[in-house]
């Protein structure tokens, strides 16, 4: 049973479907990235693929003793956390929460699983900041240090690199490969970056007016693949 | 200076100068608490449209004449809004600020025509003034709306401390706690509620027009200075506690309406924590 299929998704809002009959794999320690052009239904996908959106037709399945809400999620910055006053460590904290179930406060085991992510990330000298004030790679490692808090198994990126700057972005890349290879954490990333996608991935999975789900050096040789990466691979 | 303090001595001997301190204080204490969760979430205007709907209902009860049951009949109706509120927030057809207008600017139109029907007393124009501006009601009080005054502000209070760390999650990133499995929804509820019974206890100190200002100012001085969730909340507090203190005592001894000078001490409050502020950053 592979950590996560989807079969036969149809997805999107009111009845109204953006895409069909989507079915793929992902399995322990793959590293899949999700292509497609704007509004093809990536958002979406990975919305329905948390539970947060009911698929139109088809299922979720979650395998290998993972739970739908044991996944770590990076979600896109909201406007909302742009000015809130939080201290790195509450918010790295808060992404112990799925384990409180019914228990109103945290325990030492998760006040330490905070500390461990945070020393993961790097960000561990930065726990008493306020967030805020941080740079927006930091803000993005401290949202990955909560998705860290999240999960043992799978992390969903939403575009972790959009606004950060070049230098920034391929640390944010290296950091990502490591959660990866060295913690054998599972990663699905939504990405508009179709050069790095192929670089670090393992594999692809182009949603749009075609749909291409393989290997990263299958998706090379395919017709989609091949007409992207010939014009200087920037998918938009 | 010992002449103000005899005064305040004098006055402090009457039971309902006590008691108007006592609800004013866990009053201001509960309403504070969610006032940072409400700026943050952009509900503020919330907590303002249910202000009207309390107005409202205090007309509501007025001309039904239940004097006894005025206080729960105010609080259910309210909460009721505050479910429905939070529900067609949600709903694409009619946008949340357009639903909360409609409500709030309803609720006022009706409560003052049934007031005007139904007069209760000679002097409608004066108690259309106490409810919305809640001129001398704090001091009024009688021992029961005092007992359950204390009780709900006891409930809020826990219910708070216990729900802190989901209030945070769901405040910061509400898609994040859904997807690790907190029921956000039903919290965005708790929430809601919570905040209607607030705004119910708040009417007696401030009047519905300026409950907002008890919800908004502490957290809002509270974020000029300091930078966690957990400093901001307890400063919010603080300064919640010891403005509507000042603000009560001052309206004692100088005879001003109590809401309005809780609100200007927070105004003023407000003002000098914006320049600390400032003069941090530089």
């Amino acid at each position: 049973m592979a950590l996560l299929s989807c079969r036969h998704l149809d997805l999107g809002y009111e009845g109204q479907a953006i895409l069909k009959d989507l079915s793929f794999e992902v399995n322990t320690g793959d590293y899949l990235c999700i292509v497609g052009e704007n509004g093809s239904g990536k958002s979406t996908l990975m919305k329905t693929i948390l539970g947060l959106t009911p698929p139109l037709g088809g299922r979720v399945e979650t395998g290998e003793g993972l739970r739908q809400n044991q996944i770590g999620y990076l979600p896109q910055q909201t406007l909302v956390q742009r000015d809130f006053p939080a201290s790195v460590r509450e918010i790295v904290l808060s992404g112990c929460q799925g384990r409180l179930g019914l228990r109103p406060f945290y325990r030492r085991s998760d006040r330490e699983r905070a500390a461990r992510a945070m020393e993961e990330m790097d960000i561990l000298s930065l726990a008493d900041s306020c967030y805020r004030d941080l740079s927006g790679g930091q803000q993005q490692r401290v949202l990955l240090a909560r998705a860290l808090c999240a999960t043992e198994k799978l992390i969903l990126l939403d575009e972790p690199v959009s606004g950060l700057d070049p230098r920034v972005t391929a640390e944010m890349y290296e950091l990502i490969r490591r959660i990866n290879r060295e913690s054998g954490i599972t990663v699905i990333m939504i990405s508009h970056d179709i050069t790095a996608a192929l670089k670090y991935a393992s594999h692809i999975l182009h949603i749009g007016t075609s749909v291409f789900f393989g290997t990263a050096a299958q998706y090379r040789e395919s017709a989609a693949g091949r007409f992207l990466t010939d014009t200087k691979g920037e998918a938009r | 200076m010992s002449e103000l303090l005899e005064k305040l001595v004098f006055y402090l001997s009457f039971p309902f100068v006590r008691r108007a301190l006592i609800v004013g204080v866990l009053v201001a204490l509960c309403a504070s608490l969610l006032g940072v969760t409400l700026v943050l979430k952009r509900f503020s205007f919330i907590g303002d449209g249910l202000s009207h709907v309390a107005f409202g209902a205090m007309a509501i009860a007025a001309v039904l004449k239940v004097t006894d049951l005025e206080m729960p009949l105010i609080l259910a109706i309210t909460v009721l809004c505050a479910v429905l509120l939070l529900k067609t927030g949600q709903n694409t057809k009619i946008r949340g600020d357009a639903a909360v207008a409609m409500i709030s600017v309803g609720a006022l139109a009706v409560g003052y025509l049934l007031m005007n029907l139904f007069p209760t007393s000679s002097n409608i124009s004066g108690d259309v003034c106490s409810t919305l501006f809640g001129s001398t009601s704090i001091l009024t009080l009688s021992l029961t709306e005092v007992i359950l005054s204390i009780v709900l502000s006891a409930v809020v209070v826990a219910l708070f401390v216990l729900l802190y760390n989901k209030i945070f999650a769901v405040t910061f990133d509400e898609n994040f706690a859904r997807a690790t499995g907190t029921p956000a929804g039903a919290y965005n509820l708790m929430i809601a509620v919570i905040v209607a019974v607030i705004i119910v206890l708040s009417m007696n100190l401030v009047g519905s027009l300026l409950i907002s200002a008890l919800v908004i100012f502490p957290a809002l001085s509270a974020m000029r200075l300091f930078r966690s969730f957990l400093s901001v909340t307890v400063c919010a507090a603080v300064l919640s506690i010891v403005c509507s203190l000042l603000g009560i005592l001052i309206s004692v001894l100088a005879d001003t309406p109590v809401g309005s000078t809780v609100v200007v001490v927070q105004i003023a409050v407000f003002a000098v924590f914006s320049l600390i502020g400032a003069l941090q950053r530089r």
